[in-house]
């Protein structure tokens, strides 16, 4: 941080913002979309598939509004949290490790950090949207939300605090993207730590949602704030690198020094960070093997209905080989990275899941031991619930390749 | 097995004068309770009945925090599964077909001696220390301040559906009619508040099963239900703390 900080005044803000949109950037915009239009085949049929997923999602979103969520999804009263909650949770845990892991280069001052930076505030607003997109069709009432999270707060609710943070959060990241689209740091420097403060509080609330309902006991606990910002930060070293080595594809070019220097540091941070995962897993295995009710959905997970998910998608997809592969790699061969980051990319949506279905398979009389509730609750997605899914991704698939197309691979100029 | 003789009148000094006369009535106490435990299944001492009942137990250990504080005693023993109950619920409160506000469940028990099967009527258990209410974003779901009764602002609620998975009871539902979360409320809006003495599934029932009242005046029969020591009276899944003000007795 520089040491000659004058107070800012707004009057100098905007005179600076208008100063920026001089003839000479307006015109460069202009050149970045017709250089949009130069894009290759593949990047067209890309783009186009990613629009006709949103499209074709969006009906499908319709259509389960018009009949109701009660028979487009697949929730029911003993499960009511889907793959919808689930999937949100993947975008809001990407997008808040996204801005954790770049905030250390340009919040923070550390160098090496700089050059994903543009890119992954970038893409923290738009996982954001994302998720947001997706949590729209799970709330039943999302305009009653916005109206009395206004005037009838509850304080004590994570949720409350949850979709407030995000939503400043969310704000803040949009900030700072422009004002490091028109270069002026210092005020980008502030909104990314405002960001950053909000998305981490807002991301432990996400985790205390689950952690505070002491009804269930496979959440319960202060484990899960604590394991949703660890897994933030793994979840956003693998994103940075999923996309960076995908925007040099797009665009067709060759990594610089300093980027390839920035690639290397956040593969060590992500290895560092699966290893803590690994750690976090290890205990919660052994740790729930004495809680009754926990025994019952870890036995699920060791050899029962979520087996594949936790062995296959969570152990093996989500840590176990890209830790291999990024230990393999030194941290310098970036296409053995990448192919470590999509996998993890996979595994952490089955992580997040296991995580919300799994704390809910325990049915609530489980213990009393009634008929009725003998045996664990399952619960699988409908289809349209699997098409709001892809809508967000393709939401995150169209806006990436649009963005490095218009923001001419995010480059940052570093002084 | 042998056992060297103990010399009672030469042992030594175990330190017991410093044991205050508090600790020792403590003591004992923690005595009664495990001996209650065993011996009852569940809850056999007053004291610990009191435990479970109040959010606070030192704050409401001598009166009970609303007034009329409603309270629901169910007879389980007398409980036959004809579920006229669960018809006059959802009669006098439109509950749909999909959802429910009461139901019972049925507990099969083969190597039990005689009757191998209980029925378990349950409910909304309008707990003091309610998971819902503090985790609904909006205050759609609140305790009424006057007689404990967990209600909805139906018009509030923007079906987040977190206080479903908050319930520790499987009380909650979502309601399409209503587009937002039910619940039970002791038939407030529809029975109590119209002068109604019973809730509807209490009225309703043959058996006597559901024993509904004050919990507040000392002449109410689920008052003398509960401060007794002769018949195991128990709440279902204390371990989570909500203090429900539903309780259960075999008959």
């Amino acid at each position: 941080m520089p040491n000659d900080i004058k107070p800012v005044k707004v009057s100098d803000i905007m005179k600076d913002v208008a100063s920026s949109f001089d003839s000479s950037i307006a015109s460069n915009w202009y050149s970045n979309i017709v250089g949009f239009l130069s894009g290759n085949k593949s990047f067209y049929v890309l783009l186009g598939l990613s629009g006709l997923l949103v499209f074709a999602a969006a009906m499908t979103a319709l259509n389960a509004i018009n009949i109701g969520y009660r028979h487009a999804y697949g929730v029911s009263r003993e499960v009511p949290w889907g793959i919808l909650i689930s999937t949100y949770i993947f975008f809001v845990v990407t997008s808040t490790g996204l801005c954790i892991i770049s905030s250390i280069g340009h919040v923070f001052g550390v160098k090496d950090f700089l050059p994903i930076a543009k890119r992954s505030v970038f893409l923290s607003v738009v996982t954001i949207f994302a998720g947001f997109t997706v949590i729209f069709f799970d709330i039943e009432n999302p305009l009653r939300m916005a109206l009395y999270n206004v005037i009838s707060p509850n304080l004590t609710s994570n949720i409350w605090w949850m979709g407030t943070l995000y939503g400043a959060y969310m704000v803040f990241m949009a900030v700072e993207f422009i004002f490091l689209l028109i270069e002026k740091h210092k005020i980008a420097m502030y909104a990314g730590l405002a960001g950053l403060i909000s998305g981490i509080a807002a991301h432990s609330n996400l985790g205390a949602i689950f952690g505070m309902l002491h009804g269930r006991e496979f959440w319960y606990g202060p484990f899960m704030p604590i394991y949703f910002i660890a897994s933030a930060m793994m979840s956003g070293c693998a994103a940075i690198i999923f996309f960076t080595w995908l925007g040099y594809r797009v665009n067709n070019e060759r990594m610089d020094k300093p980027m390839e220097r920035a690639m290397e540091v956040v593969g060590k941070l992500c290895t560092v960070m699966i290893a803590v995962l690994m750690f976090f897993t290890v205990w919660k295995l052994i740790i729930g093997s004495v809680a009754p009710a926990k025994y019952e959905v870890i036995k699920s997970m060791l050899h029962g209905h979520f087996a594949v998910n936790f062995w296959v998608f969570e152990v093996l997809m989500g840590m176990a080989a890209p830790f291999v592969l990024f230990l393999l790699s030194r941290w310098r061969n970036l296409n053995m990275m990448f192919v470590a980051s999509s996998l993890m990319v996979v595994g952490i949506f089955f992580m997040r899941f296991d995580l919300v279905i799994a704390g809910e398979a325990v049915p609530s009389y489980y213990e009393l031991g009634v008929k009725e509730y003998s045996h664990l609750l399952s619960y699988s997605p409908s289809f349209s619930e699997i098409m709001i899914v892809s809508a967000g991704m393709g939401i995150v698939a169209m806006s990436f390749l649009l963005g490095e197309k218009v923001f001419k691979g995010h480059k940052t100029e570093i002084h | 097995m042998k056992f060297k003789k103990m010399d009672i009148g030469n042992l030594k000094e175990d330190g017991r004068k410093t044991v205050s006369l508090m600790e020792r009535r403590e003591f004992l106490k923690i005595g009664l309770m495990i001996t209650g435990v065993f011996a009852g299944g569940t809850v056999l001492s007053l004291a610990s009945n009191m435990n479970k009942v109040f959010a606070s137990s030192e704050e409401f250990r001598k009166k009970y925090p609303y007034k009329p504080h409603y309270s629901m005693v169910i007879l389980e023993g007398r409980c036959i599964d004809c579920e006229r109950c669960m018809e006059a619920c959802a009669k006098t409160n439109d509950v749909p077909d999909y959802g429910y506000r009461t139901t019972i469940l049925e507990k099969d028990v083969p190597d039990a001696i005689g009757r191998k099967r209980e029925f378990i009527p349950v409910l909304c258990n309008q707990c003091n220390n309610p998971p819902c209410v503090r985790a609904c974003p909006t205050k759609a779901t609140y305790k009424d301040k006057q007689n404990g009764i967990v209600m909805m602002h139906y018009e509030k609620c923007i079906g987040c559906k977190t206080c479903v998975l908050a319930c520790p009871y499987n009380a909650r539902y979502f309601n399409e009619e209503k587009h937002a979360i039910d619940k039970c409320n002791f038939c407030f809006d529809t029975r109590l508040s119209k002068g109604e003495k019973l809730t509807a599934c209490a009225a309703a029932c043959p058996a006597g099963v559901r024993i509904f009242g004050d919990l507040s005046d000392s002449g109410s029969e689920v008052y003398n239900l509960i401060h007794q020591l002769e018949k195991p009276v128990w709440v279902n899944r204390p371990e989570v703390g909500a203090k429900p003000n539903v309780f259960y007795m075999k008959s």
